[in-house]
């Protein structure tokens, strides 16, 4: 087995009649590594999931689980997988235990070893003393867990994660990326390879690379601090009144490519170089626009300005 | 004392023994943009169906642009547009079509109003463009459209950004603020944090109640018990670990590459840094951190 590169894919192709889902990707992930999918609904993030899996066939491109070639050895591929998948459905009339033990039977654990590892996954997760409640009572953080820890049953050195935490609550998503923090353990031999997909550009800045997506390709792809660097020394942070009125001033400036409303304030896209310019004019225009200014100061950039700058708004 | 458009006075809905909405009281002026902040499942649908008359309160009630919510559905349906979750728009129509389609259900039919409908929310020039060829960002402006054919002076946007990247959900926050800036009131949920900073007042909801309903400003300062930190520690999960146990310490979590923390009032950076070097983690940097709505979340829910 391939230690070195648990995730292994090259040039993959996946249509839809006339739709490129997948437009050639490739992606390398080592084990106590995170990468992340980032990107629209209908960008390719799910289907590059669902053929990483094996759930898709791909048209072209080759895909390596854990040393074995998907195409002809899916079979020992997908035991090292673990996949929670965006719709996820328990067993709601089955108790936490009873649909553990389900899953570790699928997965072939024998009745010597399902119980032992139900309990220390169920304690991994937070849900031991939950074990006789029925799936159907759970809160709906409780049922994010749950469905962790069935993917987790089998020691799965892979995981594969589709959206996990969109529209959960933020203590939720705390508490799951707690888990798959832990569950990297890079330092070990047993540090697993994590592959998600998320909408929030906070949980993106957490993995340790991520692509963006868009029509079935990667835009962008690489750490996040390298991918934040590339606009180091454009990013003016402007706070004043009214939010409105400053964004037109400052969208008029002729260095300025672009303002955008950041929670109440905005972030400015400065052309290259002209840093200091822009700071030394910008207040002076607003003040004559009738405008008041609290503050104007460069900002490191964040992964939210990187992605602006790439993702105009196309049809 | 500005004219409330919807007065909400222990909204409650049952479903058997499920507390979807539970006694949720507020009410929103005319011209204010209102955030309803929430997770899956948190009442933020249920609340809104109510507000449209399409679900009947098991207990409390609504008014809406002064008419009753659930007994004078017809009046409020009229003047209020409703841009749901999960829009039925025809994949197989074009963008005008679909437009001129929901514009007849509503009694408009004048070309010159779709076409300047269709201009507000800068479709203008992409009429016989086949629906299923546009974009999530694109489809949710058309979804827009459609529920301001009629010229609605209140507005309901059910998680209108869901789905969409972050470059084409600021788009559409800026066609927020453009009809908010006509004088269209707009109620919009959400469950993205960063987005709600966007409104003038934003709604906690969770688990059915109203945690809370203030301006983000208001919401920060009432809430958060004190300061909160940014903390650049490795390994993070050691730093994580000390600082939940230290005293002080109110609160940990993890924001992207670092560590969130929220403290009591007299947290000193010394402080903080001596915990976490006698516990061998090695400590980059310890800031002062700008309040968030994720942390009056947080905080919020700690209280249970």
């Amino acid at each position: 087995m391939d230690t070195n590169w648990p995730i292994r894919v090259s040039d993959l192709h996946k249509s839809f009649g006339a739709i490129h889902a997948v437009d050639g990707i490739s992606l390398r992930v080592a084990a106590g590594e995170i990468f992340g999918l980032v990107g629209s609904d209908g960008a390719g993030k799910t289907t590059t999931l669902r053929l990483l899996v094996g759930a898709l066939w791909p048209d072209a491109g080759e895909i390596a689980i854990a040393g074995y070639d998907m195409s002809r050895q899916a079979e020992q591929a997908r035991a090292h997988l673990g996949y929670l998948s965006q719709r996820f459905s328990l067993y709601e009339d089955l108790t936490v235990l009873e649909n553990i033990r389900f899953f570790a039977e699928v997965r072939g654990l024998s009745t010597g070893e399902w119980l032992p590892r139900s309990m220390e996954i169920l304690d991994f997760v937070g849900l031991a003393e939950f074990k006789d409640r029925r799936a159907g009572q759970l809160s709906g953080g409780m049922k994010q867990k749950l469905g962790l820890a069935t993917a987790l049953v089998h020691r799965p050195r892979i995981l594969l994660l589709d959206e996990p935490t969109t529209g959960v609550d933020p203590v939720t998503r705390q508490d799951f990326w707690q888990l798959i923090i832990r569950l990297l353990n890079p330092d070990a031999e047993d540090g697993v390879a994590v592959v998600i997909s998320t909408p929030y550009m906070d949980e993106a800045a957490r993995c340790n690379r991520i692509g963006f997506m868009r029509a079935g390709r990667f835009l962008l792809e690489g750490p996040p601090s390298a991918l934040c660097a590339t606009l180091e020394g454009r990013i003016l942070e402007l706070r004043g009144q009214p939010l409105r009125l400053l964004r037109r001033i400052a969208g008029q400036d002729e260095d300025v490519e672009d303002a955008r409303a950041f929670g109440d304030r905005l972030h400015l896209r400065v052309r290259e170089k002209r840093m200091k310019a822009v700071l030394r004019r910008l207040p002076r225009r607003i003040r004559a626009g009738g405008g008041s200014l609290d503050d104007l100061r460069q900002v490191p950039p964040t992964l939210e300005d990187v992605f602006i700058d790439l993702s105009e708004d196309v049809l | 004392m500005p004219e409330p458009v919807v007065v909400a006075e222990n909204l409650t809905r049952l479903f058997g023994d499920f507390v979807a909405v539970d006694h949720v009281s507020f009410r929103i002026n005319a011209g204010e943009v209102v955030g309803y902040l929430g997770p899956n499942g948190s009442g933020k649908t249920t609340t809104i169906r109510m507000l449209l008359g399409l679900l009947e309160p098991s207990d409390g009630r609504a008014t809406v642009l002064g008419y009753d919510a659930f007994l004078q559905t017809e009046e409020v349906r009229a003047r209020a547009g409703y841009m749901s979750q999960k829009f039925a728009i025809y994949d197989d129509l074009t963008v005008w079509e679909n437009l001129s389609f929901y514009g007849g259900v509503y009694g408009v039919t004048e070309r010159a109003r779709i076409e300047a409908t269709l201009a507000r929310v800068a479709l203008g020039g992409h009429e016989k463009t086949l629906t299923r060829s546009l974009s999530v960002g694109w489809r949710q402006r058309l979804a827009l459209a459609i529920a301001l054919v009629h010229q609605p002076k209140l507005l309901f946007l059910d998680e209108p950004t869901s789905g969409v990247d972050p470059s084409a959900r600021r788009v559409f926050w800026d066609l927020i603020y453009d009809l908010a800036g006509e004088g269209v009131t707009i109620f919009v949920t959400t469950h993205y944090m960063d987005e709600a900073e966007y409104c003038e007042r934003v709604g906690i909801m969770r688990e059915g109640k109203l945690l809370a309903m203030d301006t983000p400003a208001n919401l920060k300062a009432q809430t958060l018990p004190g300061p909160v930190w940014d903390v650049f520690a490795a390994p993070l999960q050691a730093g994580l670990e000390t600082l939940s146990v230290t005293d002080g310490v109110l609160h940990t979590g993890l924001a992207g590459n670092h560590l969130r923390i929220i403290t009591r009032p007299k947290m000193t950076v010394r402080r903080l840094r001596a915990a976490l070097t006698a516990a061998g983690v090695e400590v980059a940097a310890v800031e002062r951190g700008e309040p968030t709505l994720e942390d009056v979340f947080l905080s919020l829910a700690k209280g249970d």
